[in-house]
């Protein structure tokens, strides 16, 4: 490890006489990865924020080799070598990739104008550092998540980054993108690379990383190397207490089936996909980005025309067109894309957990909406979800994403479905809301609740669900139980490969 | 410091009333003694309301994501059909009252159908609502002038010129009798409706979430394009409103001058009210106060002898302005 590149002195940051980050010391040194975990709220992003000019801290100093330094934005930081990938991509869709990276900083030519060959060459070049085939003319709309990843990395080195903040980089990434992701940050290391690694996966935080600095309610509670110290300790420090077994017991579904899918065809998305849902039961939904699960989910909510197929509820055909359809059907989604569909930042906590059901709520003669009944049912969610908000009113985008998606998750059974899809439930919240909503859709399940549990992280689908149902390339590829509910079982029919033949 | 973020609060909420009430000082100073007699309040109220009422329509399609400039162009448009339908029964003799209900009716319904088409065309048609109206208002106008032959209609009841002028509730303050014209009646209890609706209805809610994000309300099961297709249709009836209430003023429909510009006094009232252009969110009672700045800055403009043309000046510079207020309130 090499000598000191940044280095952070008692930085203190409050919003309205709140602390939120409390005399936070760091030191990074070159050719480090350091991983930075801790519940939402903890300071991760603000911390983050500070360092790579987005935020100024109320107090507290930043040193760039050993000289202190006023980062005042974003292209401050670019200038000092500091980058931030951030969680919610930035790109912009309509742009090729090659514009993407240079966009604010653009090679000009001479003349002043833009210098398109350069930016292209010079894109082309920084993909192939990357490992990655990439048209650097390519539009970002057709791309992956994993792609646009690639193309938000390679604008951090476009750069000449020396420190790399990479926030929760592989939630959207499947297993095998993560492992060319880490083969990439490895070789970044090499070079003498910073990187700043924040994520909620403690596996992957001590697989990766070098160094771990947990952080709780602003401060940093532990900080050494990786090598001394297990995942669940990690857990532990996160959030101050010894944490029980992540997972709650499985309920025992009834026989009865309550929902089932025959020969679902969407053309160009789904192949014939069949599937019955028990009383009681979680069936897992598993499979690579694009196998189709969440086109599933969709056209089940009437968001996509199939093409033939049936809908089965309760032994009766069901004729599905739009989402309204499905929740008069009793069966409701938990979004995985929880800004772009889930819930209204703009709107408050209430209004947001009454949206799907709000017809329950009007009831007079005038079908007035019945605020008094609509608050007392939304504190009783607040208290029983552990939402935390300082009032029913706040808007929702001052929550954190745990927080967000408790009141997601709300909204999602307000209007009491007896089938709950729900899409990567977890994605992008700390570990003990994790826990809670494992322990909500468990509850529910318990009340006789069905649930279809789509997922990424084969952990908690291992972990949750009775059955997994494996969809590859929008076709079925495996339904799994019992024993042979494995990791690898999974990933076969995910993949279509065995491990040891893919390594 | 709580405290600091409940004063935001208020301004977000009284921050347009209260410079109302700046501008209603500065009126009352630079047009001093006139603006403040009760005759002239009346009339600013009074020529406030007809776009006034088109402004109401607008701030359901603005907080639903929309725009709409076919606005001035329909109203003249059903106008026209109005008292086309009520001539004919007046003309054969028929009874006054009932032609002139016919008449009204006929722009209340034609209003409706107007905004409808522009509903249909926005949600089935899936054009951006700029586009749709944009071609509507030019369709509205040049359809009415056609009809007229670029002339007018005059209505041939002297009664529904004379509801034109008509007032309400007179009372008495210090030694003259005021009442309160029909049109400002009817804009107040619009206002009171709509916001009503805003704030306690389904629909009023739905409507807010559309204009928030529309992918986000059509996944929580809202009916997005019923619930757009009603912000054009209700603004379509209350343009009906409006023009049968203008039509009554003059008792006669000029083709072409009818509601001219009517749009952009109608959007510029709402976006000073408060509404976001970008939909989601917005007040009714937001916009009466918009209204009633445009014409307050009107009428004390005219007081101090500026010319009309650097009026409208002024106007354009007060909505820059306040929307740049806003915006800065905002971060």
């Amino acid at each position: 490890m090499g000598e000191v590149v940044l280095r952070t002195e008692g930085i203190y940051k409050d919003f309205s006489g709140v602390a939120v980050l409390k005399d936070i010391n760091l030191e990074l040194r070159s050719g480090e990865i350091l991983g930075i975990i801790g519940e939402n709220g903890a300071g991760k992003s603000t911390l983050m924020k500070i360092v790579s000019g987005i935020y100024q801290p109320s107090s507290g100093r930043v040193f760039v080799d050993g000289k202190p330094v006023r980062i005042p934005d974003s292209i401050g930081a670019r200038r000092l070598g500091i980058s931030l990938v951030p969680q919610e991509f930035n790109l912009i869709r309509d742009l090729p990739v090659y514009n993407n990276v240079f966009l604010g900083s653009e090679l000009l030519t001479r003349a002043g104008l833009l210098d398109k060959q350069a930016m292209k060459d010079k894109t082309r070049a920084l993909l192939a550092r990357l490992g990655v085939s990439i048209d650097p003319e390519a539009r970002v709309e057709m791309m992956s998540s994993a792609e646009k990843q690639m193309v938000e990395i390679c604008k951090a080195l476009a750069f000449e980054s020396r420190v790399l903040i990479m926030d929760e980089p592989t939630t959207m990434l499947t297993k095998y993108e993560i492992e060319i992701l880490f083969r990439l940050v490895g070789e970044l290391r090499k070079a003498g690379m910073t990187i700043i690694y924040i994520s909620h996966k403690l596996k992957e935080v001590k697989q990766l990383c070098d160094r771990v600095v947990v952080l709780r309610d602003g401060a940093i509670v532990h900080d050494g190397p990786t090598s001394g110290i297990t995942a669940l300790e990690m857990a532990q420090k996160m959030v101050g207490r010894e944490l029980g077994s992540i997972f709650p017991p499985k309920n025992k579904p009834d026989d009865e089936v309550v929902f089932e899918a025959r020969g679902i065809t969407v053309p160009g998305v789904l192949e014939n996909i069949s599937f019955a849902l028990r009383k009681g039961e979680i069936l897992g939904l598993a499979g690579l980005v694009g196998a189709g699960r969440t086109e599933l989910a969709e056209t089940i909510l009437g968001l996509r025309k199939k093409s033939s197929g049936d809908l089965i509820k309760r032994g009766k055909p069901l004729v599905v067109n739009a989402p309204s359809d499905a929740v008069a059907a009793g069966i409701s989604y938990l979004s995985e894309d929880r800004q772009g569909s889930g819930i209204l930042t703009g709107f408050s906590v209430t209004r947001n957990v009454t949206l799907i059901s709000l017809g329950d709520y009007c009831r007079s003669f005038l079908r007035l909406i019945d605020k008094s009944s609509e608050r007392t049912k939304v504190q009783g969610y607040v208290d029983s979800f552990h939402i935390k908000t300082d009032n029913l009113e706040k808007r929702l985008e001052n929550l954190s994403g745990g927080n967000q998606q408790k009141v997601s998750l709300a909204k999602s059974i307000d209007t009491a479905p007896d089938v709950l899809i729900v899409d990567e439930p977890t994605r992008g919240v700390d570990v003990s809301a994790k826990h809670e909503i494992y322990r909500l859709i468990a509850d529910l399940v318990k009340g006789g609740i069905s649930c279809i549990f789509i997922s990424s992280e084969l952990e908690e689908i291992l972990g949750m669900c009775n059955r997994v149902l494996v969809l590859r390339e929008g076709k079925f590829a495996g339904l799994v139980e019992g024993e042979a509910m494995t990791e690898e079982e999974i990933m076969f029919h995910a993949t279509g490969v065995h491990e040891e033949e893919a390594t | 410091m709580t405290k600091v973020v409940a004063g935001k609060l208020d301004l977000e909420k009284y921050g347009s009333l209260l410079a109302l009430g700046v501008l209603f000082l500065l009126a009352t100073f630079i047009g001093w003694p006139y603006f403040i007699q009760p005759e002239n309040l009346i009339n600013v109220m009074r020529q406030s309301s007809y776009t006034g009422i088109i402004a109401l329509g607008m701030t359901f399609v603005i907080i639903s994501g929309g725009i709409d400039l076919s606005v001035g162009s329909m109203a003249a448009f059903v106008a026209s059909c109005g008292v086309i339908a009520m001539n004919s029964i007046a003309d054969k003799g028929g009874n006054e009252t009932l032609a002139i209900l016919f008449g009204v009716g006929i722009m209340i319904i034609a209003g409706f159908l107007s905004g409808a088409v522009n509903g249909l065309l926005i949600t089935k048609g899936k054009i951006v609502p700029f586009i749709v109206t944009l071609g509507t208002m030019s369709i509205f106008r040049y359809v009415s002038l056609q009809m007229a032959n670029a002339g007018e209609f005059a209505s041939h009841s002297q009664v529904f010129g004379n509801i034109g002028m008509s007032k309400i509730f007179s009372f008495r303050v210090g030694e003259s009798a005021i009442s309160l014209p029909t049109p400002v009646f009817v804009l107040l209890l619009l206002a009171a409706v709509l916001s009503f609706v805003l704030n306690n209805t389904r629909y009023g809610r739905y409507i807010c979430a559309v204009g928030s994000n529309s992918r986000v309300a059509l996944y929580s099961a809202v009916r997005v394009d019923r619930v757009r297709f009603w912000a054009y249709s209700i603004n379509g009836i209350v343009v009906g409103v409006s023009a049968a209430l203008l039509a009554a003023r003059f008792n006669t429909v000029s083709t072409p001058n009818f509601g001219l510009g009517f749009e952009l006094d109608a959007i510029a009232a709402v976006i000073i009210g408060g509404t976001a252009m970008a939909g989601g969110r917005g007040s009714v009672w937001g916009t009466i106060v918009g209204v009633f700045m445009l014409q307050i800055i009107q009428n004390m403009l005219n007081m101090a002898g500026l010319s009309p043309y650097l009026q409208g000046v002024v106007k354009g510079v007060v909505i820059i302005a306040s929307v740049y207020i806003q915006r800065q309130r905002q971060t």
